[in-house]
């Protein structure tokens, strides 16, 4: 067994390379973190693949949010988090000491649970933000990318004529479909989605699994819920955490007829959670 | 430089520009605490703080601070507790909103115009000479809203269940107030009052037209007198250094007197208001 | 007819001593009012538009207009260097500073506010005023002194000095609202703004301090409101001229503020005329001073109700 040192932000970790897997879009080895002195996830090792949506279902307090916010670097901005073990994006860890956050969250993007439009801004500003601050000017394709992205988070209908009402002028549906746009006018290559739907409506909720199917055509899509009928309908990849650890993962196909263990099925038929 | 290099850049300087505004500010307040301590610790002694100017001290305005302290807090301690009281406990109509809206109005009137309100008032109207009590009136002015407004702070952090369990044993509401509310709040009280107090200690602009100076001891409520912040003022446009000297000395220990209210009142609330 | 019952007297007792503020304010615009009643019927809105003061009997004029601009030009000055400074304080306590350093910069900051301003211009007599003259006012002076702001032969006690000395007696106030502004600016905005790959000044500058613009906004008003108000350390440093030559025509010259004339001028007035006018001057400190805080006031309540409708949505 061959095993390389790896230095991160937190010290070294041995990693066996026969774990890293080439066809992952991202891949968790070894991965611990806590809140001060609270562990948070106990040695996640998860496998991303490119191009399909991947479900993290657990009941509350599981360590879901905090894995999928170790996947672009924004657990590290609470004060006292501390991690360990590493992420790879294709192959590199993301937390090493030559890695710069900011680009990683350029090519990591994230929606959060409760819809955060900047309220200070137009929706037009909203989806442009992100690329304004990496020095595309207003001629330059601006509109062009906005729209596309717009109509990619299927928002560019009903917001068109009104590009430049404020982020927040608008309803919960449609301002988490902007977060979308937002995300997406980054080209990122992953798109990371906390509980999405959480804060919605039914028929939002509907527009927005959707929009999910359709984007993981473009893009690698990591979605955490504690829906499981919306795990089922959605994702390709399922995987089930229980008090910080990862108890199962598996095509979701297999994880819903088949679950492997106990405690996933006893989740799954609701038998607690 | 590409893009993302600047940003970096900017971002780096951005950290420095803002910890070197810490500093900028804090350097003056060094920079006064040293020149008052090394410029006025060689001017201390017993003679210096307890005789008459013509004997070389600075105790007329020692004394000065201190009797306009006592008869400020005689006057503005109840008043503005009393207010506060008030606002708090009976103050949810429009009359007790009005009150409020002018006391925050006065805690901005300037010092000066004070100070020339309690020379209109007393110098010239009720007591006819410079007077110590025109500038008891003069600061009670400026004490009275301060206090009034951290009463009523500290008396609404008091939970209403207190005030409940009180009324429920059949208390009525003004023993409630002054037996169980006022207690309850007492350290919040305590702190705001100090802190006023502190304020005014420091207060010169008030003192100029209403007590005028004196080189004696307290010499009756129909005279000038002396205070520490009049004196220092008086010392620093003399011409003589020996004399701006007994100025620095007189700044030593009004900064003591001040700076010894406010750390008191810090370790007193320590824990208690976690900001 | 509602009984005269113990709660009722102790009631009745409390909002009568409340009244008390409103005394106060009574007392204070009529006396200021009556006092000055002379000097304006005597000179209209002269005494507010006018440049002399003199009180030489026969020769009487009085013009308030040279300490309303001496006040103007050394609070903005106080706020051209307070304010940049009391932000950064602010973003560098909430933003940037490890847990262990907050408490006691914080209190640092706040002790700026302890000390009396007689003792800001007893420090500025004696120490601060060579450092400005020295590092800041020979130079400039010697190579800038053709431009008109910086004419003249500096000596220390100027407006440039009063103002400086102001920025830092209003950086408490506007660093303890503005820090206040800041921490209340949602996590969830700063989250999205880290999301989409921003710098941490990128977060603040684009959206922590335009969330928080109209709260900031209202903490300079009110430094703006300390620094009109403010008398001895100004009237220490400002250098005493009167009448037209404390005009403001440049920072290196000798001027006047409205606190700093009565401050300095009071005791000496001589005859109802002249003692008139410190009133009148007075009752004009007062109405800026009280037109400044109400604008703030309107700028703070203004922040609450944009951050429950923003927000809230």
């Amino acid at each position: 067994m061959t095993t390389l040192r790896m230095s991160n932000k937190n010290g070294e970790t041995a990693v066996n390379l026969e774990q890293v897997r080439p066809e992952a879009k991202m891949q968790s080895i070894a991965l611990n973190a806590w809140f001060g002195s609270k562990q948070a996830l106990k040695d996640i090792n998860l496998t991303v693949k490119a191009n399909a949506v991947t479900a993290i279902i657990g009941p509350s307090g599981c360590g879901k949010s905090t894995f999928i916010r170790c996947l672009n670097r924004m657990h590290e901005l609470v004060p006292n988090a501390r991690m360990s073990g590493q992420v790879l994006l294709d192959g590199k860890n993301i937390y090493s000491k030559e890695t710069d956050s900011v680009q990683i969250r350029r090519r990591v993007g994230m929606v959060f649970q409760k819809p955060n439009p900047f309220p200070t801004m137009s929706i037009y500003d909203n989806v442009a933000a992100g690329l304004k601050l990496t020095g595309t000017k207003k001629g330059q394709n601006l509109d062009e990318i906005v729209k596309k992205s717009l109509q990619q988070a299927t928002l560019w209908d009903e917001v068109k004529d009104d590009l430049k009402k404020p982020g927040t002028g608008i309803s919960g549906g449609q301002q988490q479909r902007l977060c979308i746009a937002r995300a997406i006018a980054l080209q990122p290559e992953v798109i990371l989605m906390d509980e999405p739907c959480s804060a919605l409506d039914p028929i939002a909720t509907a527009k927005i699994e959707e929009l999910i199917v359709q984007l993981k055509n473009d893009y690698t899509v990591v979605i955490v819920t504690h829906n499981m009928q919306q795990a089922a309908r959605v994702s390709d990849f399922t995987a089930f955490m229980y008090l910080g650890q990862l108890v199962e993962f598996d095509d979701t196909t297999s994880m819903f007829e088949n679950p492997k263990s106990e405690l996933t099925e006893k989740y799954i038929t609701g038998k607690f959670g | 430089m590409t893009n993302y290099s600047l940003r970096k850049f900017k971002n780096q300087l951005f950290f420095i520009l803002c910890a070197a505004c810490v500093i900028i500010a804090i350097i003056p307040l060094l920079s006064i605490l040293y020149e008052v301590v090394s410029r006025g610790a060689p001017q201390l002694s017993i003679n210096f703080l307890t005789q008459k100017d013509a004997d070389g001290g600075i105790g007329p305005a020692i004394q000065g601070t201190l009797i306009l302290i006592g008869l400020t807090s005689i006057i503005g301690i109840p008043v503005g507790v009393l207010s506060g009281v008030y606002l708090a406990e009976f103050g949810n109509n429009k009359y007790a909103a009005s009150i409020r809206t002018v006391n925050d109005v006065l805690t901005e009137f300037p010092s000066i115009v004070v100070g020339i309100t309690a020379f209109g008032v007393v110098v010239l109207g009720i007591i006819g000479s410079y007077s110590p009590l025109a500038g008891a009136v003069a600061l009670s002015f400026i004490l009275i809203p301060v206090v009034a407004r951290t009463t009523e702070e500290s008396l609404k952090l008091v939970p209403n269940s207190v005030r409940e369990a009180s009324l429920a044993l059949g208390v009525h509401k003004w023993r409630t107030t002054l037996s169980v509310v006022l207690p309850a709040a007492k350290g919040g009280l305590v702190t705001g009052t100090l802190l006023a107090i502190a304020r005014i200690a420091g207060e010169t602009a008030p003192l100029i037209m209403t007590i005028l100076g004196n080189s004696y001891f307290f010499q009756g409520f129909s005279s000038p007198m002396d205070a520490l912040p009049l004196r220092i003022w008086r010392d620093s446009l003399q011409p003589y250094a020996n004399l701006q000297a007994q100025g620095w000395g007189a700044a030593l220990v009004l900064i003591l007197i001040v700076l010894s209210l406010n750390i008191a009142v810090r370790v007193a609330s320590r824990g208690r208001l976690r900001r | 007819m509602k009984k005269l019952t113990g709660d009722n007297l102790f009631r009745i007792l409390a909002a009568s001593i409340a009244a008390s503020a409103v005394f106060i304010l009574i007392v204070t615009a009529y006396t200021l009012t009556t006092g000055s009643s002379l000097v304006l019927q005597r000179f209209g809105t002269n005494f507010l538009f006018g440049s002399n003061w003199n009180p030489v009997e026969g020769r009487e004029a009085f013009g308030a207009l040279p300490y309303v601009l001496g006040t103007l030009v050394t609070s903005g000055i106080a706020l051209l260097i307070g304010v940049p400074l009391s932000l950064g304080i602010a973003i560098f306590l909430v933003e940037m500073a490890p847990k262990f350093l907050r408490v006691p910069i914080g209190y640092l900051v706040e002790l700026l506010a302890a000390v009396p301003s007689v003792i800001y211009g007893l420090w500025g007599l004696f120490v601060f005023r060579y450092w400005i003259l020295d590092y800041v006012e020979i130079p400039l002076s010697n190579y800038l002194g053709w431009i008109p702001i910086f004419s003249g032969t500096p000596f220390g006690l100027d407006i440039f000095t009063a103002g400086i000395i102001l920025a830092i007696m209003i950086i408490p106030t506007v660093a303890s609202i503005s820090k206040e502004v800041i921490g209340a600016v949602p996590n969830s905005i700063r989250e999205g703004a880290y999301s989409i790959g921003a710098t941490k000044w990128e977060v603040i500058r684009h959206w922590v301090l335009s969330y928080g613009r109209s709260g900031i906004f209202g903490a300079v008003i009110l430094g703006l409101g300390r620094a009109v108000g403010e008398t001895m350390a100004v009237s220490m440093l400002i250098g005493n001229a009167t009448g037209p030559a404390a005009i403001p025509t440049s920072l290196f010259r000798p001027s006047q503020t409205m606190a700093s004339l009565i401050a300095n001028g009071f005791l000496e007035a001589t005859g109802p005329l002249e003692k008139s006018a410190y009133f009148g001057v007075g009752l004009i400190l007062l109405l800026v001073s009280l037109l400044i805080n109400a604008a703030a006031q309107v700028m703070v309540t203004r922040v609450l109700k944009v951050k429950g409708g923003a927000v809230e949505q």
